[in-house]
């Protein structure tokens, strides 16, 4: 009833062809953008760094493994090394230029990230499926290695971690321990948006389309034209560029330090978690997926206790680490497809509602 | 040209120089390699029956290595304890069976492959929960298994010392080898195995309970965990470490196809021994370590030469 096109007529081929056809859609993401750009007001400093901001940043690296497996159809399980690539990278550009705009620095390092995903998709011209997932994991070791054993990456810190300056913009400080948290998040928030727009339009686009052919069926994507290498590293080139980024803005405006365990194995599964639960190849899923995988334990781990489940604190984590290995479970049998089809089945119901027989 | 010596022509001089070194390097390689071969073997055994890419096995090796020592700790007579563990493994068989694989028949591989991770997650707070996060002590000796170690004299100037622990690793692995190979081959449930691998549907028409076959299946995996869990155990220590370990048995898979119970054997081996002489005598020259990724990176290069591994099948592909 009041999700339903009836009545929007479509005069041009621009309208038609937007990104968002339906109104109600334009009016909800107007919505989710006011209130996301309102939040600082009213949540806490502890809500904003700790929830909000590695949200949105996990959200987008999903984002750019979905672009990869959920599109592509090549299964990663080298998100996390990719994510570390993109926070060295920036982490090198900003104290080699440390007068250039610490943003610009993160949008380069994902370059450097998409680079390493290319050498790494190599083989994928020639294997695919769980042999695929495999030689990510040699990328994942290999680059662990790399942050552990180049003492270049971290400036020959004898501590081995990697430590955000405070870098300015617009006379604000926006990186460092010192910046505030709402200062970060609009900047997150900022660059998040901008390249899931960026990445809907791709994908909505030229490239993406191939990308879906390969994933579907390479050989007869192959027979009707598509250059399998071409779109399977492009594939590679920009989910790394995007998981780069996410590595990136991981470092400098969540963590404010890391060491090389950061971006372990441990990470790369959280982020396929985020995306096989969030709804493989589908970006609004992305975002669902990283809720649930990293909100869910923060609630668990506040939620037990206050609940008058009285544990000690290391037992909260483990019991929350099986209570999500459970909903794993659970969701992939009720939903194979993810958070993305139930809000789509969601969407449905709505369309019909209240006659679901009209 | 110094670079090109120190690759190509000094570790092989190193080698021929203290030959009784080389050989040591290459038994721990072996050793190492059998406990890989171990653990790719449990993966065999549920992908062969089921398609299934079990990345919880190595889980199962901690969570089997945990509740023997976790037992025996509780004053478990040590026999007793072994007995019970392989209980405990029967009883998460039929529980992943009923709970997990049987909703998700008929899901895509990588659908099922989330679920075993998710599986992971699971035992891994169930493991840390009931036994605790510390490394623990393996029983050895009160589970009868040798320690101590002999050294044999290489001519007049090398000594090469064999522990017994690894023998015993060495001789278990060769025993269960055989002992699935009789399974498989010789016996009603073995053939029920091979029909279900090859067919599902067909096994099913026939009257093969695919229920039950994956509840074995799963069984067999966890006795086989076991064995890996206890000897891995004696080596080191039971602790949740060993989970990033069993990745190793990935490429060992590739090495030696993920469908051939011989291939994980000798690709366990190449992997062990290859990684071990790697990291000894081309390690040094890029800082040490390479350990963690060689095996990859192996698997790798070899997956550009014969995707289907060693014994795998064939791979065809049709439109």
């Amino acid at each position: 009833m009041f999700y339903r096109e009836a009545g929007q007529y479509k005069t041009t081929y621009a309208a038609d062809q937007q990104i968002f056809p339906i109104r109600q859609d334009r009016i909800g993401i107007a919505v989710i953008l006011v209130v996301a750009l309102l939040l600082p007001l009213a949540a806490s400093e502890f809500t904003l760094s700790a929830i909000a901001i590695p949200f949105l940043v996990l959200a987008l690296a999903t984002i750019g493994l979905n672009i990869l497996t959920g599109y592509a159809g090549q299964l990663s399980l080298g998100t996390g090394a990719f994510m570390g690539v993109g926070a060295y990278s920036c982490y090198k550009l900003v104290t080699i230029f440390p007068e250039v705009n610490v943003i610009v620095h993160i949008l380069l390092s994902g370059v450097f990230a998409a680079a390493a995903g290319v050498v790494f998709g190599l083989p994928s011209l020639r294997i695919k499926g769980l042999y695929l997932a495999v030689t990510t994991l040699a990328a994942q070791f290999f680059l662990e290695w790399c942050f552990i054993r180049i003492p270049w990456l971290y400036n020959y810190n004898s501590s081995g971690a990697i430590e955000v300056p405070g870098r300015e913009v617009f006379g604000t400080l926006i990186t460092g321990p010192a910046a505030s948290g709402t200062a970060r998040y609009y900047v997150v928030l900022a660059i998040v948006v901008v390249m899931t727009l960026l990445i809907k339009n791709v994908i909505r686009g030229r490239i993406g389309r191939q990308w879906m052919m390969i994933r579907d069926m390479d050989i007869a994507a192959e027979l009707m034209g598509v250059r399998p290498l071409i779109a399977k590293l492009s594939a590679f080139a920009v989910s790394s560029y995007v998981c780069g980024v996410a590595g990136a803005m991981f470092v400098f405006f969540y963590l404010g330090a890391s060491e090389p365990a950061v971006f372990s194995i441990t990470l790369s599964f959280q982020v396929l978690f985020m995306a096989i639960i969030g709804g493989l190849g589908s970006l609004v899923g992305s975002f669902f997926g990283a809720a649930f995988i990293w909100i869910l334990p923060i609630l668990l781990r506040v939620g037990l206790p206050a609940l008058g489940v009285d544990v000690a604190a290391e037992t909260v984590f483990q019991v929350a680490q099986m209570i999500i290995g459970a909903l794993i479970i659970f969701f992939l049998i009720v939903e194979p497809h993810g958070l993305a089809r139930l809000w789509a089945i969601g969407k449905e119901k709505l369309r019909v509602w209240p006659f679901p027989y009209a | 040209m110094d670079m090109l010596y120190n690759i190509l022509i000094d570790p092989f001089a190193q080698m021929a120089g203290a030959p009784d070194f080389l050989i040591q390097v290459i038994w721990e390689g072996f050793v190492a390699g059998v406990l890989y071969a171990l653990i790719a073997l449990g993966f065999v055994l549920i992908y062969k029956a089921s398609g299934v890419f079990n990345f919880a096995q190595g889980i199962m090796v901690v969570f089997a290595g945990l509740s023997l020592v976790g037992l025996h700790e509780k004053g478990v007579p040590a026999w007793l304890a072994l007995i019970l563990a392989i209980g405990i493994m029967a009883i998460l068989a039929v529980c992943i069976e009923k709970f997990v694989m049987r909703p998700l028949v008929g899901q895509p591989d990588i659908i099922l492959l989330m679920a075993t991770i998710g599986m992971t997650y699971f035992l891994i707070g169930l493991g840390e929960v009931i036994f605790g996060g510390e490394p623990k002590q393996m029983i050895t000796s009160e589970l009868g298994l040798p320690t101590g170690s002999t050294a044999f004299e290489m001519g007049e100037r090398g000594l090469v010392i064999l522990q017994h622990i690894d023998i015993a690793a060495a001789v278990i692995a060769l025993l269960m080898v055989g002992g699935l190979a009789v399974f498989f081959n010789r016996t009603r449930i073995g053939r029920a195995l091979r029909a279900v691998a090859d067919d599902h549907t067909a096994a099913l028409s026939v009257g093969i309970s695919l229920n039950q076959i994956w509840a074995i299946v799963w069984f067999a995996a966890g006795i086989v965990a076991l064995a890996t869990g206890i000897m891995w155990g004696a080596r080191s220590d039971v602790s949740f470490a060993l989970e990033i370990v069993a990745l190793k048995a990935l490429p060992v898979l590739i090495l030696g196809g993920f469908t051939s119970i011989p291939g994980a054997i000798i690709g366990g081996l190449i992997i062990g021994i290859g990684e071990k002489v790697g990291e000894i005598y081309w390690g040094g020259l890029v800082g040490g370590g390479i350990e963690s990724w060689l095996a990859y990176v192996i698997a790798l290069i070899f997956l550009l030469f014969r995707p289907q591994g060693l014994f795998g099948e064939k791979i065809i592909e049709r439109i």
